[in-house]
């Protein structure tokens, strides 16, 4: 099983009326491999990792999950996204519902479990986050490193098989970023299969087993990443990272 | 070169005094030249207002408020589904709700009404069967069921669609995403528009009078319509209109706050 990739992407394009983003991307995780895409806003990074849960159906291609087509017209997509979580750049929390009831409603609806035992994986999903103290309040009372670590707690109580992060830093004040960082890098540290869409160097460097550069919606260069950061091979790749190094 | 201002506020002065000095001259007029022991005995009469109770109460206000309630209840089934219908990605319900919605609001309520409660029955046997009071409830979900399904698509909508992407992305399927995430969300934000859209099917249930009455049909409107006949006199027409200020004014407060509480979250 193990040898079966995570996500398998074969010549996948799609396309925004006119625009296309994605122009023809092979592109695999392994499982238990900690991905970082990185590139150019518009490089199609974002909509590439949205097409690995369908949320962006593709044009024309192939993506198997766990060797399953989930392009295939029987596939259901319900039960693909269970295997997947998923954490975006605006938190996308349920404002309405408590931080528990954010973390045990699909629990309940999509894995049928009781509340006892949603609620008790919902506990050690937020202490696992550091949050278990926040887990009667709403959603508006926390800071945005508080909410997107409650984002990655609710992903992680549906028990997935990987994770995928949407620059989920890129929202946050800068004071915050590290505790985000931090939990994503337990799970790293853990055996969880990642794909992270991220402008965090740093992040890519310590804790990405591998580095994905796009631009222009294709895979320019990848490896593993002191080879992209150090000694990128293409000219898009190095004027990208000077670009990026400028900012910090 | 800046100067001029004392100028343009002594005329603003002016003026503003001119038009107190001419309202008070025309009230005074008119308190003058009315013929107040009469307006009082025919507009503000005390027995014939103390005769109107407690059936004005009891008999009239309550079934304006039974036809409120049920009209309203079928009316936001029918907006749930019309709603529901007018964002499907299937394209047969979008044109029926469409159709549906912009029919019933560009007709005149009256004429709906009539159509339903009195053409219906004439072309329809079944319909001839039909107690008046369902004829004109149906007539009233259906027409405020056609604004409200408006109101609900609005705030369907007004939910950020991130919310319908976590959602999905947790396993849950559309429909439970829709029932669980994003209607709970809409419906807090369309309260105040729903409590508006209440007040004013309060007030229209005075149209279903025009379909004669039966005794579970005598309504506010048409109670004081009945007792300026059988009094000669107009003060029902005076007490049936407090009760329905008692009864909308309170309503449209309770709206208005709804409305500042929400905008604050």
């Amino acid at each position: 099983m193990s040898s079966v990739p995570a996500i398998e992407i074969r010549n996948l394009f799609k396309s925004f009326g006119p625009l296309e983003v994605l122009k023809g991307i092979d592109f695999s995780v392994a499982q238990g491999e900690v991905v970082a895409v990185i590139g150019p806003s518009g490089s199609g990074k974002s909509t590439l990792l949205r097409c690995v849960n369908l949320l962006e159906t593709p044009d024309s291609g192939e993506i198997k999950i766990e060797g399953f087509n989930i392009l295939d017209p029987d596939c259901d997509v319900d039960k693909v996204r269970r295997k997947i979580g998923m954490v975006f750049q605006l938190f996308n929390l349920f404002p309405h519902l408590t931080v528990l009831e954010n973390l045990t409603i699909a629990q309940r609806k999509v894995l049928k479990r009781s509340d006892e035992e949603s609620e008790a994986v919902a506990r050690k999903n937020l202490e696992r986050v550091g949050l278990l103290n926040m887990i009667e309040r709403y959603p508006g009372l926390l800071s945005g490193g508080q909410k997107q670590r409650v984002a990655i707690a609710r992903a992680l109580s549906m028990d997935p098989d990987m994770m995928l992060f949407d620059e989920v830093t890129s929202a946050l004040d800068p004071e915050l970023v590290g505790e985000v960082l931090d939990a994503m890098r337990v799970l790293a540290d853990e055996g969880m299969t990642m794909m992270a869409v991220t402008h965090e160097m740093e992040f890519a460097r310590q804790v990405a087993d591998r580095i994905v550069f796009m631009d222009g919606g294709v895979i320019v260069e990848q490896g593993p990443p002191a080879q992209i950061i150090d000694n990128p091979q293409h000219e898009r790749t190095r004027k990208f990272l000077r670009a990026v190094a400028q900012e910090d | 070169m800046f100067s001029g201002g004392l100028a343009k506020k002594q005329r603003q002065t002016r003026i503003r005094w001119t038009i107190y000095a001419t309202s008070i001259a025309l009230i005074a007029l008119l308190a003058f030249i009315a013929d107040w022991p009469n307006l009082q005995k025919t507009l503000a009469n005390p027995d014939v207002a103390a005769s109107l109770f407690p059936d004005i109460i009891l008999l009239a206000a309550r079934n304006t408020l039974i036809f409120t309630a049920v009209g309203f209840t079928g009316g936001f089934v029918i907006a749930m589904t019309m709603a529901l219908m007018r964002i499907s990605k299937i394209r047969v319900f979008r044109i029926v709700s469409t159709v549906y919605i912009e029919v019933l609001r560009g007709l005149p309520l009256l004429l709906t009404i009539i159509l339903i409660g009195l053409g219906l029955p004439i072309g329809i046997a079944g319909f001839r069967q039909m107690p008046i009071f369902w004829r004109g409830v149906i007539a009233l979900a259906l027409v405020t069921g056609a604004y409200m399904a408006e109101t609900i698509r609005a705030g369907i909508e007004s939910v950020p669609p991130g919310q319908n992407e976590a959602g999905r992305s947790l396993g849950l399927s559309k429909s439970q995403t829709m029932r669980w995430i994003v209607l709970p969300q809409a419906l807090r934000t369309i309260i105040p528009p729903l409590t508006n859209e209440f007040v004013i099917l309060i007030k229209d249930t005075s149209l279903i009078s025009v379909l004669g009455v039966t005794a579970s049909t005598k309504e506010l409107t048409r109670f004081a319509r009945e007792g300026v006949i059988s009094n000669a006199n107009a003060t029902p027409l005076i007490v049936a209109g407090l009760v329905y200020l008692a009864l909308t004014i309170p309503l449209t407060q309770v709206a208005r706050r709804l409305e500042t509480k929400t905008g604050r979250v």
